[in-house]
């Protein structure tokens, strides 16, 4: 064993992990972080694939951020800076498109373009989404309570969880249940006819999920995707200085900063315990490093079934591990551009690509692409969510150049009679076709192409099947239920071991919470261990 | 009739908005595109471009004139050598403020001065017998600042001198081959520059520039992000923060350098025996500590005013658009200390933040006090504290 001694170790340095091991640095605990790879963020990192050419590997925007985590870290100290986007743009088919500006009059004109009926729909949608989320938002804040519990402090936190779900007026709480269980598509189907608005609205009710529009469980995607206010406005996305590598680099500044060590290149294998108790990790080389307290930043399955012998943990907990979904279907399409693609009507205006290209012009399109993965394909035409970062942040590309980030869905992780290694470059020439439909001569402007498939997100991050939230965003498999039920709370049935990745409560995206939320479990425990 | 500046054939084509407002005369921007916030972060991330032409200039030249200035500018010329620019404020005898601007000085002989509003009179009629001259050129010169991390790498393609043109130092160019001066300042608290050109020679100079910054993803920025930046850098605008002491009906309305935060103006007071107008009032002050004010940075607790929007049920408000009224500042036992002037949701802080003066004894930073803000139409005291000024100062300003 190394001589050397922490109060906790955290294994993993991606966001949650580094969020995490901040906040029990600045909580007085002598921190190490341990990274597996040369750099830390896990799957929000940055690379320079030639030289000037920045890509958003991985997670390329920042939304869902939980606004303490900013203040508490002091992030803007560390260069926390989200840039943002002005504009928002989907083209449809035959040269139509809804193009948004920030000026919120200027929009209800455009949705009126296509439909009258739908610009006051508009807001309407807006106002109930915001009640909604303005209801659901506390939740990303607090520890779910234990629902298996006795203890009377569990009992007291359930019934302060109850009357605050009383509190709301019927039509919020209605609404947050039918998008907490049913579809993206019929939820929106309430509000709009415009098949381009409603596909590019069930959109976000898809991303990273093994669901279409029309599949009961989008809407809480879709909710779930409105939840962000790290910039002070409500469901708004932001491209972080340097993509979301750069948001990682400010997190390990600020973990620094507060006295936490962070090793890279330190692959650990497996958690040291004794008698029911962690007790520090060994890494792949042999060392071994002692600690009170070991936190897990990785998913659930590699939590639970490989960084600790399972025989150590009870069995329901296990089986419950093993039946958790993941089943990655998101991919990752990164392209280097010498110039701005041409819309067949709007040209190539810089204003047309500040913020996300949308290609999903309806549900049925989604649908379909959909359709492809249920029996194990990636979707002839996908839906694809692009981002030309460089011309927000103009450090990412040479000038003149540009980094085209294309977040691919349906890509399912499991491959019907093939796998990724042989159509990795199949699945990104139907993304390189797809884009060629919308914008013509797009693949003229290709310098370069990186495709990262579910196969490549589990192999160089280690989220098991590729999925990028760490364990499916399915509505038994939140809140009480997240990772398992009976262990939401961020402790794990070995006394020091805890977990606070996002397969952890409240989920994945940039979020921060769990990290945070373990955090806080954690301080207190060994306060309430000191005091007891 | 309302003027247009030098360079508005070039802004009014990207003027997306159709929104102008009117600055001393002039039309300028008010945002080019939907989003101002937009612009700003062009200028905190990129590159951006302001035509800041409206302002006010004067060319005060002659034997005398270092003499004349160091006696009608309160911060001491003398220490501005030729090449080089000063931040600096005139005061009246009361040692109240009548303005603030920008000096370029050309030669030992030769600046440029800078103002909001007209002053040609006050410093005419007091040049008396002194060999100098004063020139009203305002509308000879077109201004153009460009500013942000990228500015020097943009300006340095047209102008190689300038990646060692030091903070507040000036050199002349040329730019397309016109004549003209680039400044190292700004109104924005970042690195940046300003071009001054001859205003026949205005739009070959802004072509140049663009053509320079061409593939760096340079924007327009208007009035509205220049008035986001300047909060952020500290920097006091006339008409919000304070008013010239000149048209100021009672002292309510008049503030003095000290109470504006510009004691660092005056740190060789002492050892410099210049007299200038205000002097005598401005010792005074100084050795009576008899400032009722000062000027400091606000910084609004975050839990304090979600607290206050959420528990009556609503989305606390986070608007980067700056205010320009008068918030007041209470402390702990509710008692009055002061007033914010100028109050924005800062994207590079992720803060409310405010421009306000408070009672010297709070000024301190790390204080606590409580700004009142409007919540379902009446007031809520929500805790602050005082920070220093600037708010954000990156490295790079000065680097």
């Amino acid at each position: 064993m190394s001589t050397d001694r922490y109060d906790a170790i955290v294994i993993g340095g991606g966001h949650n992990g580094l969020v995490n091991g901040a906040y029990l640095a600045k909580g007085g605990l002598r921190t190490l972080i341990l990274e597996r790879r040369h750099l830390v963020g896990g799957a929000a990192i940055t690379e320079e694939l030639q030289p000037g050419f920045w890509f958003t590997t991985f997670s390329y925007a920042l939304s869902l951020l939980r606004p303490q985590i900013i203040h508490e870290l002091e992030l803007t100290k560390h260069g926390f800076l989200p840039l943002q986007m002005s504009t928002r743009f989907a083209p449809g088919d035959d040269g139509d498109h809804l193009l948004f500006t920030r000026d919120h009059d200027e929009n209800l004109r455009e949705v009126a373009r296509h439909s009258p009926h739908d610009a006051d729909a508009y807001d309407q949608y807006g106002h109930d989404l915001d009640r909604v989320c303005q209801a659901i938002k506390p939740l990303l804040d607090t520890i779910p309570p234990d629902i298996f519990s006795d203890d009377p402090e569990e009992v007291v936190r359930l019934a302060a969880l109850g009357s605050q779900l009383r509190s709301l007026d019927k039509r919020t709480l209605h609404n947050a249940v039918r998008l907490l269980t049913g579809s993206a598509a019929d939820f929106l189907d309430d509000y709009f006819e415009s098949e381009l608005l409603k596909g590019w609205f069930a959109s976000s009710g898809i991303i990273g999920s093994k669901v279409g529009p029309r599949s009961q469980g989008s809407g809480l995607v879709l909710l779930f995707h409105s939840l962000g206010e790290h910039d002070g406005s409500f469901g708004t996305w932001a491209f972080h200085k340097g993509g979301n590598g750069g948001f990682t680099q400010v997190l390990a500044r600020a973990a620094q900063a507060f006295g936490a060590e962070i090793r890279l290149e330190s692959p650990v294998v497996r958690v040291l315990t004794r008698d029911g108790e962690a007790t520090g990790v060994a890494l792949e080389d042999g060392t071994e490093i002692a600690a009170d307290v070991v936190v897990s930043a990785l998913d659930p399955r590699r939590t639970f079934l490989e960084m600790v012998d399972p025989r150590e943990l009870p069995d329901d907990l296990v089986e419950d591990i093993r039946r958790l979904k993941f089943q990655g279907v998101s991919s990752k399409v990164n392209f280097a551009l010498s110039g701005l693609p041409t819309h067949p009507t709007l040209g190539s205006g810089p204003e047309l690509y500040r913020g996300f290209l949308n290609i999903g012009p309806s549900v049925d399109y989604l649908e379909r692409a959909f359709d492809d993965a249920k029996y194990g394909w990636y979707s002839e035409h996908p839906y694809i969510d692009c981002a030309i970062q460089s011309t927000i942040d103009p450090d990412m590309a040479p000038p003149g150049k540009h980094v085209l980030s294309c977040f691919v869905q349906y890509t399912p992780y499991q491959l019907r009679e093939s796998d990724w290694d042989a159509e990795r470059e199949h699945m990104a020439d139907r993304v390189q076709a797809t884009l060629e439909r919308f914008f013509p001569g797009f693949g003229g402007l290709v310098l370069q192409r990186e495709v990262v498939t579910p196969l490549d997100i589990e192999r160089t991050v280690g989220l098991s099947e590729g999925n990028i939230f760490a364990g499916e965003f399915l509505a038994p498999q939140m809140f009480f239920f997240r990772p398992a039920p009976g262990w939401s709370q961020y402790r794990t049935p070995i006394a020091g071991y805890y977990q606070c990745g996002s397969g952890t409560h409240p989920g994945g995206c940039v979020m921060g919470a769990p990290g945070r939320l373990a955090a806080g479990q954690i301080l207190g425990d060994r306060s309430r261990a000191r005091s007891g | 009739m309302i003027r247009t500046t030098p360079f508005h054939d070039r802004t009014s084509a990207l003027n997306e908005t159709g929104l102008w407002q009117h600055w001393s005369g002039h039309l300028v921007v008010t945002r080019y595109m939907a989003s101002d916030k937009f612009e700003y972060f062009a200028v905190r991330n990129g590159v951006g471009v302001l035509d800041t032409s409206p302002l006010y200039k004067y060319r005060i030249a002659g034997r005398d004139a270092e003499r004349f200035l160091s006696g009608m500018l309160a911060r001491d010329i003398r220490t501005c050598a030729p090449g080089n620019a000063q931040y600096t404020t005139w005061l009246d005898d009361r040692g109240f403020v009548l303005e603030d601007g920008v000096v370029l000085r050309h030669a030992a002989d030769e600046f440029l001065l800078t103002s909001a509003e007209p002053n040609f009179a006050w410093f005419a009629d007091r040049i008396g017998r002194l060999s100098v001259t004063i020139e009203e050129v305002s509308l000879d010169i077109g201004t153009l600042a460009v500013q942000g991390p990228r500015s020097r790498e943009v300006l340095a393609r047209l102008v190689p001198s300038v990646t060692e043109l030091p903070f507040f130092g000036i050199t002349n160019a040329t730019i397309g081959g016109r004549p003209v001066t680039v400044s190292r300042t700004g109104y924005t608290g970042d690195l940046g520059y300003e071009i001054w050109v001859e205003a026949a020679d205005a739009l070959t100079v802004w072509d140049g520039v663009w053509e320079a910054a061409e593939g760096h993803g340079m924007l327009p920025y208007g009035m509205g992000a220049l008035y986001m930046l300047r909060i952020e850098a500290g920097l006091m605008l006339l008409g919000a923060d304070f008013d010239s002491s000149r048209f100021a009906f009672n002292d309510a309305h008049r503030s003095t350098p000290l109470e504006l935060g510009w004691a660092w103006m005056f740190k060789g007071l002492e050892e410099d025996e210049r007299p200038f107008i205000g002097r005598t009032a401005l010792v005074r002050e100084r050795a009576e500590k008899s400032s009722r004010w000062r000027m400091v940075g606000l910084v609004v607790d975050w839990q304090d005013y979600d607290r206050v929007y959420s528990s009556a049920g609503l989305i606390p408000p986070k608007d980067h658009r700056p205010v320009h009224e008068d918030w007041m500042v209470y402390d702990a036992d509710r008692t009055r200390v002061g007033y914010a002037t100028s109050i924005m949701y800062s994207p590079v802080l992720q803060r409310h933040i405010a421009l306000a003066r408070v009672r010297p004894d709070l000024a301190k930073p790390g204080s606590r006090v409580f700004l009142e803000f409007t919540v379902d139409h009446h007031y809520e005291q929500v805790a602050a504290h005082v920070a220093r000024l600037p708010l954000y100062n990156p490295e790079r300003k000065t680097a």
